[in-house]
């Protein structure tokens, strides 16, 4: 993160942060918007709403603890419904906001420097929308702890040979580690908010979490080769992650679930998700508040390309899917690729293959790449996409396996639709209070961007 | 012990190429408890004020060794010693299946001292520091670069080194108050 951005190489990209800006007019205009912008009425409407989505979520879960997982649609053969869907779904967009924080930073691609902050929050609040669901489907909730291995009177310990117990390992790691990556970048930027903040109680808190940083230069080095080491650590880990959401599934034999090409799609998968939602916060964020400036065209432009790219491995993987249902000759996995095309769930999987496939080859288009308005239509889409491949993985596997006896159909309850989009507003409402109350950029990465951090020894 | 009324002496630039042209001098001149502060790292600043390694990454290895072991270490006693498992005669020792816990145990451990031995190397949290006390050392998280002599350095005295800093042609120059 100590390369300035140069411009030796002559080209006609945007810039990653426009010409004119210096230490001071960057951390003006990013401070600014916590510590001086007053808070508009739109941003009140819209805290307003995601927050009374939040109340409907506690709503539906209260319910939930109180009746049971009955009031869902998920039922034999379909034991898994809604609650895995949108655990898978969550968990991926998280991963978009580890690939631009971590992966990104050892890859020395700058322009991150300006996305990673908030795409680190949107992991952090897309974990904690995905943590609910385990929680809550265990059917009795108030033992979800009995997941972890601690010692206790029934002298009974957790089964370490199940992917489900890899998955309790890699969410809490994941979990951890993104709210301590988030909270060790944001440090420099509280000291910058603290000198800053004229109210009391602003400079108390802030001061607070600043833990008393003061940018010397022993600090920085242990704080820069600390950073980078997270970064280290947190790639293989966020690859891994969703290598062992698929475990899940592939370790089991269900046709559709049992395949070698699981880690790998699910990952480009949860990256492709992941992209789509950090635009679709990135392109309002930068319009609202005025960050044109440090968001740009080459941002988005970027975006869009880790998402044609990231997308036409998840074709991939949906090409071998149905290639491997016809190569192995096994008749349940022919069924299954059949099952999607022609069964009752034809309808989800061909929007999935149009939603993930056909539309977003528009990418290809520059026009459509640098428009704000169609990538974010374009996100959206593949939002969608994205939230119906889970749908079709989890579902369509599920009703219909080896025994035509005990198949059966899925019909989402309004208590399940109540709980995934009170998720939904969950998260926004996360994202409202953090653009006010946190630099939604990080200040000092963006500092290190500008021809005047570039040093000559 | 009695603290020194005067913690350093303070200079102020206006440029990282300033401060570390600056860190050098200073340096050079046989100055040896010195500081540096900018609002962002700047590459090589460190070196210049004579620090070139530190021990996150040993601290970093050592926690990442611990974790690793207590993953494995952990699924061993459960599933082989304390709680073994018949399962048609398959063997409890089943290593494959307990190398995914094994390697997020490692990266959890590693992580988390990544972070705490960062700020633990750092003594932080500090929320009172002598250099809090310069009004203008506000601006060290904005747009400007500082620069002190630790009063407790062998060649410190009040006038010599003040002469010396406005040889390096700062903005300001102020005495820190401990």
């Amino acid at each position: 993160m100590n390369e300035p951005y140069k411009t030796t190489v002559e080209d006609d990209r945007a810039p990653v942060i426009e010409p004119g800006h210096t230490f001071g007019t960057v951390t003006e205009k990013i401070s600014a918007i916590v510590l001086t912008r007053p808070a508009s009425n739109g941003w009140f409407a819209g805290f307003g709403i995601a927050f009374m989505l939040t109340m409907m979520m506690l709503y539906a879960i209260g319910y939930l603890f109180l009746k049971g997982i009955g009031i869902w649609g998920s039922t034999i053969p379909i034991g898994w419904g809604f609650a895995i869907v949108n655990f898978v779904w969550w968990i991926g967009i998280g991963h978009a906001g580890t690939l631009i924080s971590a992966i990104l930073l050892l890859l020395r691609q700058s322009w991150r420097n300006s996305i990673n902050r908030f795409a680190e929050a949107m992991t952090l609040f897309a974990v904690a929308c995905a943590g609910i669901y385990p929680a809550i489907h265990v059917g009795r909730p108030w033992l979800a702890y009995w997941l972890f291995p601690y010692p206790n009177t029934m002298r009974l310990w957790p089964q370490f040979r199940s992917p489900l117990m890899w998955d309790v390992f890699a969410v809490s790691t994941y979990a951890t580690t993104s709210a301590l990556f988030w909270f060790i970048g944001l440090v420099p930027d509280m000291a910058t908010l603290r000198d800053r903040a004229t109210h009391p109680a602003a400079r108390l808190i802030y001061g607070a979490l600043s833990m008393g940083w003061r940018g010397s230069a022993r600090h920085w080095h242990r704080y820069e080769t600390a950073y980078l080491l997270l970064a280290g650590l947190a790639t293989p880990l966020v690859l891994s992650v969703h290598t062992v959401v698929s475990f899940d599934f592939a370790i089991g034999i269900v046709p559709g679930w049992h395949t070698t090409i699981f880690p790998p799609y699910f990952v480009a998968g949860a990256i492709y998700s992941g992209f789509a939602m950090v635009l679709m916060l990135a392109i309002p964020i930068r319009k609202i508040y005025g960050l044109e400036d440090f968001i740009t065209e080459r941002h988005l432009q970027n975006s869009a390309k880790v998402m044609l790219a990231t997308g036409l491995i998840v074709a991939y993987g949906y090409g071998i899917e149905a290639f491997m249902g016809w190569y192995s000759g096994d008749r349940y996995d022919a069924f299954t690729i059949w099952n999607r095309l022609h069964g009752p769930y034809a309808v989800p999987y061909w929007s999935l293959l149009a939603c993930n496939i056909f539309i977003p080859q528009l990418l290809w288009i520059r026009k459509l790449r640098t428009s704000p308005l169609a990538l974010f239509l374009l996100s959206g889409v593949i939002l969608i996409g994205m939230w119906l491949e889970r749908f079709i993985i989890v579902v369509v596997s599920l009703h219909r396996d080896f025994l035509t006896s005990s198949w059966g159909m899925y019909y989402p309850t309004r208590w399940d639709w109540m709980t995934y989009i009170g998720t939904i507003g969950m998260f926004l409402a996360a994202m409202f209070l953090f653009l006010r109350l946190l630099p939604a950029i990080s200040i000092f990465e963006m500092r290190t961007l500008l021809p005047e951090a570039e040093v000559k020894e | 012990m009695k603290r020194d009324p005067v913690y350093g002496m303070m200079a102020e630039f206006d440029s990282a190429q300033a401060l570390i042209d600056a860190a050098k001098h200073t340096h050079e001149a046989g100055y040896q408890k010195i500081d540096a502060y900018s609002p962002f790292p700047i590459e090589g600043l460190a070196e210049e004020i004579g620090f070139h390694h530190n021990a996150v990454p040993l601290v970093v290895l050592i926690g990442g060794i611990i974790g690793g072991l207590t993953g494995y270490l952990m699924q061993y006693w459960i599933s082989v010693i304390d709680y073994p498992l018949n399962v048609g005669g398959k063997p409890t020792h089943s290593w494959p299946a307990f190398i995914v816990i094994t390697f997020e145990m490692t990266i959890l451990f590693a992580v988390i001292s990544a972070v705490f031995g960062m700020l633990a190397l750092n003594g932080l949290p500090m929320p009172y520091h002598p250099v809090f006390n310069v009004p203008r050392f506000a601006l060290a998280s904005k747009d400007r670069f500082f620069l002190i002599v630790f009063s407790s350095d062998p060649k410190y005295n009040p006038a010599g080194t003040r002469s010396f800093l406005e040889g390096l042609a700062p903005r300001s120059i102020s005495e820190v108050p401990s």
